[in-house]
């Protein structure tokens, strides 16, 4: 699948923004309880975990992934998602109470028979323990896959897709995000730092860089 | 949603963080704490007396090289988006930068919240694509022969950048070191200065 999150090496974004040192954590008061709100309806009130969390943030369709009101819009837009999904809210609650507090003659929609996921992870945080030792060792050649199962989320970047790359790190074991955030199982794999050479990437012509990337077990073959 | 488009984001917000308290589901002031959380006590700062500390101690250098998440806990930070901290140093020849192409994973125990360069689409899609470009569009020149990695966390791993100690500062103390190590020199687009 691939979805709008998914920008690495994509072309078109102009500038990059001049860091301010002086930035306030939170610009505006709503950003401050848009990032609090979203953080408590992740954890405690939808029942959906991080992954899922990034999963909504990853269905948003373009305007609302690139909200004008920037990243704390985007992450409300996926707080929104996640509790419709979980029928804590109506689709359309958060707007009717919005133009209601602003005066409109509006009818909210009743309050809906919540069906939130049947969820209970077997340990805080997403690293595991996994018994069967990793399938690649530090410097072992890894090509990763092209194609990834269209009906559910994944963290394999398109570019990386189809590269060969070297394990530079075997990281702790952690649960796949591929089913985890659809909650089809926790499915802990061991995740590799695979580094990759920018001319793989992107052609003779590119910078000389490498990249390197945290990926999942299942997402590599030998090569 | 051309209509929703009429609203503003702190309409909205107002509108779900009422809808979720007269349910029940939200406390206010738990929201509160957590802003005031990440307003004030988790940011740069943490990251900054990390590095100082190893700017002076080469053993504690060695231990957060080796395994960053259990020599940063040492200092006293962890937490939410802290799992599992790499470190790695940036030299004359080595130059580390990091990213989440993905989303905008950021390491918040040691860095706080992320600024929203390191957000913008901008930044997320041309890093993994011409670094040295975009790191010389945000002011850090980087000679043609010094080595750039560019770490993009897409999972639960999180990176920080230990930077180069500068030239002069040899007779600092730890409590001097502190305030000249910025955010942007932990993620790698910048160096410390004096």
């Amino acid at each position: 699948m691939t979805t709008v999150d998914d920008l690495g090496g994509a072309e078109g974004f102009g500038p990059v923004r001049p860091p301010d040192p002086d930035e306030p954590v939170f610009t505006e008061r709503w950003e401050g309880r848009a990032f609090a709100l979203t953080l408590l309806t992740m954890g405690r009130i939808s029942g959906r975990n991080l992954d899922a969390f990034r999963y909504a943030l990853g269905r948003l369709d373009e305007s609302a992934y690139f909200d004008p009101d920037g990243y704390y819009g985007r992450w409300l837009n996926a707080a929104e998602l996640m509790l419709t999904d979980s029928a804590i809210l109506a689709p359309g609650a958060v707007e009717a109470r919005a133009r209601k507090l602003r005066g409109e003659d509006v009818e909210e929609p009743p309050i809906p028979e919540p069906n939130k996921p049947d969820y209970a992870p077997t340990g805080p945080g997403s690293l595991r323990q996994i018994d069967e030792p990793p399938r690649f060792a530090v410097g072992d050649h890894v090509r990763t896959r092209t194609e990834m199962p269209a009906d559910r989320p994944n963290r394999l970047p398109r570019y990386v897709r189809g590269h060969v790359g070297v394990v530079e790190l075997i990281q702790p074991a952690h649960l796949l995000p591929d089913t985890h955030a659809v909650f089809e199982g926790e499915n802990p794999q061991h995740v590799y730092t695979v580094r990759f050479d920018s001319h793989d990437l992107w052609g003779a012509d590119a910078e000389s860089f490498a990249v390197t990337i945290e990926l999942y077990d299942s997402y590599l073959e030998p090569a | 949603m051309t209509s929703q488009d009429q609203l503003t984001a702190a309409q909205r917000t107002e509108a779900l963080e009422q809808l979720l308290t007269e349910r029940g589901l939200v406390d206010p002031k738990v929201m509160d704490g957590f802003i005031e959380t990440y307003e004030t006590k988790v940011g740069p700062l943490n990251g900054a007396k990390v590095v100082a500390r190893a700017w002076v101690d080469p053993e504690y250098k060695q231990r957060l090289l080796q395994d960053g998440t259990a020599a940063i806990k040492e200092l006293g930070f962890g937490g939410p988006q802290g799992e599992h901290i790499v470190v790695v140093e940036n030299t004359p020849t080595v130059h580390n930068v990091t990213v989440c192409t993905l989303c905008s994973c950021y390491p918040w125990p040691v860095l706080g919240l992320p600024p929203s360069w390191y957000k913008d689409p901008a930044y997320r899609a041309r890093i993994v694509r011409e670094p040295r470009t975009v790191l010389a569009e945000m002011g850090l020149e980087l000679d043609d022969d010094v080595e750039i990695i560019v770490r993009d966390s897409s999972s639960e791993v999180r990176w920080m950048v230990l930077p180069e100690r500068p030239a002069g500062t040899e007779d600092f103390t730890e409590e001097e070191l502190i305030p000249l190590i910025t955010r942007d020199a932990l993620v790698g687009v910048a160096k410390v200065t004096l």
